[in-house]
């Protein structure tokens, strides 16, 4: 096989899901030996033009070429053959068998009998080469999640990748890992690989990457520019693209009484590891507290000691009741509504229809329930109302809820939360991997909220989203209140400082020591 | 080569009509007749003869129809009591020990004795049942608490338990309550039996030897009032979804680990009144082997009649009349090959409810290698 100077070269690919335009004819071309960006907010295709590239999907329509020539994947075992490698955002590791096992699984040889130990040494020689440390014998699960990225690393190097793809690889990282990470990558391009690098984070790119590819909607909005010499403002308006301002308005409004009020929150993860680390804070009636941070510093398990999910130690009040460690029915009875992060499997019952959906928090109430029956006239009934007045698209209420789209599965969630008429609304992350329109609907409905004199804590990774919604913005770091500040007041720099750590005061002692 | 036409087969996008499971589930059931019948032939058995004489054995005459209902009973009530478990995805694989604790508790009313022989027979009767119900009950709660509290597996904790039955009767019929050395106890007296169609062949000489039962009517009762908490009650709803999503249903404010418990002891008590049934109605005292694994065949059921109360009663009278047919016809094996096949069509048939499959008439010549 001659050289060719690109090792991927994809044109012109479109991949259609019933109802969705993810990829509208995408260009990229990785050349040899470089670290290309992809770039792009959640939801912009990013993941999906990769799986094409690794054989799990097949594109509509368009060409792949690797090393020039034309290749049709029909699995991902196809891809691997050509030499293309993914670590996917989510690892595909067995927990309770060691590295080395996983590295092996589901290749042809070894056959029958496995010698470990010379495998593990075929490995050590492997992470010696690249810079790449992991104990071989190590079962998965002892394993941070950086010791288990590079695992899959490894694995793709041992199929012999030359081209790797990095999904997201830094998002669930610490910052130090990072740094290591973005080592062993420039070692990786050293001895000759190609790695194409997904992130949405500026920094991170403009740090490692060579070229970058910035996708929006499923469109490419800049195609292998040149890192050297690019202006970061210019990137993220390549990213996010100048609509990113939704006509959504907040109109001036004065916050009331305190409703929501939180002291020294203390609680750990579902690994029994401290999550939240003394989080005190209010949230006003009228008023959307914002609050910001990269994923996994806290946030989940915050709204969930709120609702009564999680156990945990201190205060939780609502309306000057403490609720804290109360189950799930308290919370719902004092007016807590909560649309949760995880909208399949917490937020809706995927084989229960859209009226069982709908009623899944008042059906203990009349006109839908009395105690021992439910009145199922007047579940469809509600449920009709719900799906007009939030224009929920289905074809009708007995649609399962998991033949519902996300944008219409989140309206479900949000109209039936609304409807119990809350005092608090607890919302996490409610507009992840929605398309624009219904973004936009569910930021109105969250605003509308507010408007009524709701209390809304809404936990988001998305800044523009925080930044035009919120009354004040909240920065989590490591379970721990970075600084709350008026939304007036924010701006990117100082939340994104505080979301890699720096407290609020610091930032202001510098701003005042430095002029 | 290739043949003029493809069988395509699509993941159903659109939810398929109310009918079809109804519809798959016949056709498999006949489908596994037919099959019975080519392995009948195989092995030289006249398989016309066979149906006939398996027709008649079961539903040819009201006393073969009886002796089927009458096997039907406790199938109807165990199946009911799987039902309701795997409702919420809890695999009671325990009814048959619940059965035997049904049996048990009911046969404590006439050995104790708690009520005398005569004694008002609808109250012996009543507290019977109750007794049944309380023994199924409780050997429901036992793994729904263990499952519910220390997230210890229902499917073994029922499946043990079921041996820890069996035995403790044993003990009470062989050392306790053992009727001159044989491993059963007296014969209850008349006051303790459930009314039979043959108590009436005073009055009218054709129900004379019908030994069908009130247990019947009790079971189809228990069908009515499982398909109300399905489908109507509020507990349905919850029961349902924590089935289908218990991360949703804990979101939603409800509290698990109570419902497993609860659940597990109407299947227990579903269960038991099955054996109290059995015994009052159909043994009259309490033995060694009162259930030839009704509480197995339970689990059958409940899976071939896709949970569906009413479904559960016709599956019943099918499998009943398997057993009847199973004494009759020679080697009685044939009717638990049947029954094995009827689950296996049926389950595979379930095939049909997710992917549709037609046929599709080839067009385009399909590019080597590009069709897997």
């Amino acid at each position: 096989m001659e050289t060719h100077p690109n090792a991927v070269e994809m044109k012109d690919i479109v991949i259609r899901f019933p109802g969705v335009l993810a990829n509208d004819h995408v260009n990229l071309v990785l050349k040899k030996g470089e670290i290309h960006a992809l770039l792009g907010e959640n939801g912009a295709g990013k993941s999906t033009l990769m799986n094409a590239l690794a054989g799990l999907y097949r594109p509509t329509s368009g060409i792949i070429k690797i090393n020039g020539e034309v290749a049709d994947f029909h699995s991902p075992r196809d891809a691997i053959a050509c030499g293309i490698g993914m670590v996917h955002q989510h690892f595909m590791l067995v927990p309770t068998q060691t590295a080395t096992e996983n590295i092996l699984l589901g290749l042809s040889t070894p056959r029958f009998h496995i010698n470990l130990a010379k495998y593990d040494e075929e490995i050590l020689a492997l992470q010696k080469q690249y810079g790449l440390y992991v104990d071989v014998k190590s079962k998965i699960w002892q394993l941070s999640v950086g010791e288990q990225q590079r695992v899959e690393i490894l694995k793709t190097l041992y199929r012999g990748a030359e081209i790797l793809i990095l999904d997201e690889p830094t998002a669930v990282l610490a910052p130090q890992e990072i740094d290591e990470l973005m080592a062993t990558m420039r070692s990786l391009v050293d001895q000759g690989k190609s790695i194409i690098f997904i992130s949405h984070k500026l920094h991170e790119v403009e740090q490692v990457a060579d070229r970058i590819t910035v996708l929006r909607k499923g469109v490419v909005t800049a195609e292998g520019i040149d890192i050297a010499g690019l202006d970061k403002r210019k990137l993220a308006q390549l990213m996010v693209g100048r609509d990113v301002v939704f006509d959504v308005e907040r109109t001036a409004q004065k916050p009331g009484e305190v409703v929501l009020s939180v002291r020294d929150l203390q609680a750990s993860n579902n690994k029994g590891v401290p999550a939240l680390r003394g989080v005190s804070f209010d949230v006003h009636a009228g008023e959307i507290l914002g609050f910001a941070g990269v994923a996994g510093n806290g946030q989940s398990e915050l709204a969930e000691c709120i609702t009564g999910l999680r156990a945990c130690r201190g205060q939780i009040t609502i309306d000057g009741r403490d609720l804290a460690n109360a189950p799930p029915i308290l919370a719902i009875k004092n007016g807590v509504a909560h649309v949760p992060e995880d909208r399949t499997h917490v937020g809706t019952a995927p084989n229960l229809s859209i009226t069982e959906n709908s009623i899944m928090k008042n059906y203990r109430e009349a006109p839908i329930g009395n105690g021992v029956t439910i009145n199922r006239s007047n579940a469809r009934i509600y449920a009709r109302k719900l799906k007009e007045s939030y224009g929920i698209l289905a074809p009708g209420v007995r649609t399962l809820a998991r033949k519902l789209s996300g944008g219409n599965l989140q309206k479900v969630i949000l109209a039936r939360e609304i409807s119990t008429d809350p005092k608090l609304m607890v919302a996490v992350q409610p507009t992840r991997g929605l398309d624009v329109g219904a973004i936009e609907a569910i930021q109105r409905l969250l605003l509308e909220q507010r408007s009524t004199g709701t209390a809304v804590l809404l936990i988001s990774e998305e800044l523009e989203e925080l930044f035009s919604l919120s009354d004040r913005i909240a920065v989590i770091f490591h379970g721990q209140i970075m600084g709350i500040l008026p939304a007036e007041d924010a701006d990117i720099d100082t939340v994104g400082q505080m979301m890699m750590g720096t407290r609020l005061e610091e930032i202001e002692q510098e701003q005042e020591a430095a002029p | 080569m290739r043949l003029p036409v493809d069988l395509v087969v699509e993941k159903r996008t659109e939810d398929y009509p109310k009918w079809l499971p109804a519809a798959t589930s016949l056709a498999a059931v006949i489908l596994a007749f037919i099959i019975s019948g080519i392995i009948l032939k195989l092995i030289g058995g006249d398989p016309v003869q066979v149906g006939k004489f398996f027709w008649s054995a079961t539903f040819g005459s009201v006393a073969t129809i009886s002796d089927t209902l009458v096997k039907a009973t406790p199938l109807i009530l165990v199946g009911l009591a799987c039902s309701v478990a795997f409702r919420m995805k809890l695999w009671n694989i325990g009814a048959e020990g619940q059965f035997y604790m049904g049996a048990f508790f009911a046969s404590l009313v006439v050995l104790v004795p708690i009520l005398p022989p005569d004694a008002p027979k609808p109250l012996i009767l009543l507290a019977m049942a109750v007794m049944g119900m309380i023994g199924g009950a409780i050997w429901g709660f036992v793994p729904g608490f263990l499952k519910a509290k220390f997230a210890v597996s229902e499917i073994i904790t029922t499946l043990m338990l079921n041996y820890v039955a069996i035995l403790w009767n044993n003990f009470w019929i062989f050392d306790r309550w053992s009727e001159g050395g044989f491993q059963m106890t007296r014969l209850f007296e008349r006051g303790y039996w459930l009314p039979r169609l043959a108590d009436y062949a005073r009055e009218y000489p054709t129900l004379s030897g019908i030994t069908l039962h009130l247990g019947f009517v009790v079971a189809l009762l228990a069908a009515v009032l499982v398909w109300w908490i399905f489908d109507r009650s509020r507990w349905g709803y919850e029961i349902k979804l924590i089935g289908d999503n218990p991360n949703a249903a804990r979101y939603a404010g409800l509290n698990i680990a109570r419902n497993i418990i609860l659940v597990m002891m109407l299947s227990g008590a579903l269960a038991g009144l099955a054996g109290m049934s059995e015994i009052s109605g159909v043994v009259h005292r309490l033995q060694e082997r009162i259930s030839p694994q009704y509480g197995f065949t339970g689990i059958i059921i409940a899976w071939v009649a896709k949970l569906n109360p009413f479904a559960v009663i016709l599956v019943s009278i099918l499998f009943g009349a398997l057993i009847v047919a199973g004494r009759e016809i020679q080697p009685s094996g044939l009717a638990a090959m049947l029954q094995g096949i009827i689950l296996f069509m049926v389950i595979s048939s379930d095939v049909l409810l997710r992917y549709s499959i037609r046929l599709q008439r080839t067009t385009t010549p399909v590019t080597a290698g590009s069709d897997a």
